[in-house]
């Protein structure tokens, strides 16, 4: 197991190193640059030679890639003395920009998953036990509305109709807060500001994961020792919760760790919806004013969150499945 | 003997309920101290060097930290002309020495928030910050301060700035809101101390700045306004998308948008909250173009650049375009409400102005089928941004195909949007925008000049450069306002090298309990709060 896990750490390298090279090429392929947006993007008189000075004080006027001083050495270069640079934008070091925004996106998804995990185990497991019933139809329609309805309409609709229906009960319209407080802060305030979205993309996540359950189930129930299990005459609780169950979350989990990999960096639109400041709004941010320097980190990112997270689902299959060893 | 109880009574009572109304209204409209004001901002913050930023995104979260040398007047931002002291003392002075010199008295009761004193010392470095900036030191207003020879300080309140020539562009640049005074000694400690650290003499003091989420300020209790400002602290909250700040307002998240929401916006929020909204509106110092690259054929052609001018009905676009984007206004290369822009009889001498319709699309046609390019085909090169660029686009691409030509819209996001414009200028005709903060029209009209480094149509044009040398020289009005004719009139309508569409409309619907603050013609403008208050009885 041991050495299995040291195998899977030192295989993340090559993937970085593709990862940072491609991110890199694509980020330059892009016309125009951030100081053609900073000092030119609002239509004000932007003076050419403050454009020209403000590209040579980011290094943009440096080569791409060829020598040994290029933008290129200048990103790769930091990984090896831990400096991950500053935001071509702000100014301020990157692990800053990323740092105040990562626990706004880690508690969104680790909320978001809450709600998906809660809405979709006992419903898969419902619809599966309960197949072809009324019930199973009921559930197998509401997971494909999550499916088919975007996380970000439904925050529309969430905010649309909070406004509504407080104006029509209370006589003033609320909305969640748009500027973010810490939990520690203040606990209400945090919860009324990133419940909604919870709410928005955990239905939407819950929906995948229900479906998958569902299926799981089915095909475990099926199984000889479900069969057996019902023969010697357990109680059919007992048999779910400790039998199929187990056996059937591997697939569960593995759709559930790569949703929440995904939460980190990828609620783009939601967030802008919610007015989150988080990861998924820094990215169309930092992509919006071309800055590279933030970018390339934000993706390095995400790809290290995707590949550490797959290595905690197989490592976390072992537990579900005693067969499971590695090698 | 007459009775007069009854009558006399009603009058009593009429009288004391006219009086009672008249006290109220008056206690109603006298500021009130405290609350803390939240409002909503679209942009993002760069740095806190407001010397060499250009975005409303710094402006308005930032601004309220700083005082500047002289400023337009905040109970009278909609004036393009009255300006008022911030830290000089006085009224703004008028210059000697034949126009070439301004002398300014600095007042000596002002701190910065660190209690240190503010001298002519701070406000010397500070424009020589801005307008002889040492060497790899940006300052993005630099070139509206050609005339500047030099700034001095002769003594502690005294601040003098000698020009080469007299120039009508110099008292307006001054109160551009971006030039915030500084601290001389933080300047000396590290001339970008300033962009990572916000220490100012304004009616706010900095508080905390979360990035991508908020910017909150307090009172600054020693502000040298007296009684100012009223509101105990602001929070400008960063939200970059339209419908959150609409949805803010409404949810009263926040009070107030400084930068403008669209007709559809405004209706919707008084639709949903009545009188609680109240709308303010302004013509806006901010203007879409569209420009030929006359390094293409045949836009080289000045009957095909007139053609493209004529084909617009710009009447018309005003009626319909204002009911559903930003920007109503006719005008031409001046900001419509100076006294230096063209009036409707003066526009409509002018190609495309007209308000013969079909005359003009007929013109356009003939003119084309004189350059030989009878159902022109072209592509317009536009930016990905709604409001009101792409409204605009498609508008214009309509016209021109009422004329008889046949044009293709390509959109691109900012970036690749300002690399086509700039430095690959492949592009057959493009929008371009014009937008100013203080109205400054002899420095504003520059856009027009082939040799300015904002204009992209790729044309050399002597004569209208001698124009505007002229211009730039003139003290008298009069003569500036009969030059400005002869400007305009050769780069919109003889040689069309810029077609000028609308000039936007700003319209800023608030929450009515945010009292004080009054529009200006642009975004930038007025953005001290200093002036501010809640109305408690309204919230």
């Amino acid at each position: 197991m041991y050495k299995y896990v040291v195998k899977r750490l030192l295989m993340m390298i090559p993937t970085l190193i593709g990862a940072a090279v491609l991110v890199f090429l694509l980020l330059r392929a892009i016309p125009g640059d951030v100081c053609e947006v900073r000092l030119a993007g609002t239509g004000l008189y932007a003076d050419p030679a403050e454009i020209e000075l403000c590209q040579k004080s980011l290094g943009l006027d440096k080569p791409l890639i060829l020598g040994l001083d290029t933008q290129f050495t200048d990103f790769v270069g930091g990984y090896f003395t831990f400096d991950l640079g500053e935001s071509m934008w702000t100014g301020k070091p990157i692990t800053y920009e990323i740092g105040l925004r990562f626990k706004l996106s880690l508690q969104m998804a680790i909320m978001a998953t809450v709600v998906a995990v809660a809405i979709a185990i006992p419903l898969g497991i419902i619809s599966a036990v309960k197949q072809d019933t009324w019930i199973d139809y009921a559930v197998r329609a509401f997971s494909i509305a999550g499916i088919a309805i975007p996380s970000f309409w439904l925050g529309i609709m969430i905010i649309l109709g909070l406004l509504i229906f407080t104006q029509a009960w209370l006589g003033e319209p609320w909305m969640p807060p748009i500027d973010y407080v810490s939990p520690l802060e203040d606990p209400w305030r945090n919860l009324s500001q990133l419940i909604w979205p919870a709410v928005a993309t955990g239905y939407r996540y819950s929906a995948v994961a229900t479906r998958m359950t569902r299926s799981a189930m089915l095909e475990v129930l099926r199984e000889d020792y479900v069969r057996t299990a019902r023969a010697k005459g357990l109680m059919e609780k007992v048999i779910i919760n400790h039998h199929a169950l187990k056996n059937a979350l591997l697939p569960v989990v593995t759709i559930i760790a790569i949703e929440f990999a995904f939460l980190i960096g990828g609620l783009v639109v939601t967030e802008q919806v919610f007015n989150l400041n988080g990861l998924g709004k820094l990215f169309v941010e930092s992509v919006g004013n071309q800055d590279f320097a933030l970018t390339q980190q934000l993706v390095m990112l995400v790809v290290l969150v995707f590949v550490f997270t797959n290595l905690v689902v197989d490592v976390f299959y072992a537990w579900l499945d005693p067969r499971i060893r590695y090698s | 003997m007459r009775r007069f109880g009854p009558k006399l009574a009603t009058a009593v009572l009429v009288g004391c309920a006219l009086a009672l109304g008249i006290a109220g209204q008056a206690s109603a409209d006298m500021p009130q101290r405290g609350g803390i004001l939240n409002f909503v901002v679209g942009s993002k913050i760069p740095s806190y060097d407001l010397h060499k930023e250009t975005t409303f995104g710094v402006i308005h979260p930032i601004s309220p930290f700083y005082s500047l040398l002289i400023r337009v007047n905040p109970d009278n931002p909609q004036s393009a002309t009255d300006f008022v002291c911030d830290v000089c003392e006085g009224s703004v002075p008028a210059p000697t020495n034949g126009g070439k010199t301004y002398t300014f008295k600095i007042r000596k009761d002002i701190k910065f928030h660190d209690g240190t004193p503010l001298s002519s010392a701070d406000v010397k470095a500070t424009f020589d910050k801005i307008i002889f900036p040492p060497e790899g030191v940006p300052s993005a207003r630099k070139a509206f301060f050609k005339m500047v020879k030099s700034v001095e300080a002769p003594d502690d309140s005294t601040v003098v700035f000698n020009l080469d020539f007299p120039s009508g562009a110099f008292i307006p640049a001054l109160a551009t809101p971006f030039n915030i005074i500084m601290s001389k000694a933080k300047l000396d400690q590290d001339i970008g101390w300033y962009a990572k650290n916000v220490m100012g003499s304004g009616p706010f003091v900095f508080v905390e700045h979360q990035p991508g989420s908020f910017v909150s300020g307090k009172r600054y209790d020693n502000y040298h306004h007296k009684g100012q400002p009223y509101l105990d602290g602001y929070k400008a909250i960063a939200a970059p998308k339209m419908a959150v700040r609409l949805q803010a307002i409404r949810g009263d998240r926040a009070a107030i948008e400084f930068r403008g929401f669209p007709p559809k916006a405004r209706d919707d929020l008084v639709n949903a909250l009545g009188d609680k909204i109240t709308v303010q509106e302004s013509d806006w110092n901010c203007v879409l173009l569209s420009t030929p690259n006359q390094q293409r054929k045949p836009f080289d052609d000045a009957r095909v650049r007139q053609a493209l001018t004529l084909g617009v009905d710009r009447w018309g676009g005003s009626k319909y375009l204002s009911q559903i984007a930003i920007v109503k206004t006719v005008g031409g290369v001046v900001y419509p409400n100076h006294p230096l822009a063209a009036t409707k009889d003066e526009l409509t001498k002018l190609k495309g102005y007209g308000t013969d319709l079909e005359a003009s699309r007929a013109e356009a046609k003939k003119l084309l089928a004189e350059a030989g390019q009878s159902g022109l085909s072209f592509e317009l090169h536009n930016r990905g941004v709604d409001q009101p660029y792409k409204v605009v686009g498609t508008w214009l691409i309509d016209q021109w195909a009422k004329a008889g030509m046949k044009v293709k819209q390509r959109v691109q996001p900012t970036p690749p949007f300002y690399a086509t414009l700039r430095k690959k200028k492949d592009f057959d005709v493009s929008i371009d925008f014009n937008c100013q903060s203080v109205i400054n029209p002899i420095a504003d009209v520059t856009k027009f000049l082939g040799s300015a480094g904002n204009n992209y149509g790729q044309y050399e044009d002597a004569e209208l450069e001698k124009i505007y040398d002229k211009l730039l020289r003139s003290g008298d009005e009069a003569e500036q306002r009969a030059l400005m004719r002869q400007y305009e009139t050769r780069a919109i309508s003889d040689q069309a090298h810029i077609g000028v569409t609308l000039w936007w409309y700003k319209i800023n619907p608030h929450r009515s309990y945010v009292k004080g603050w009054k529009i200006a013609p642009s975004h930038y403008l007025n953005q001290q709060l200093d002036n501010i208050w809640l109305d408690k009885s309204l919230m």
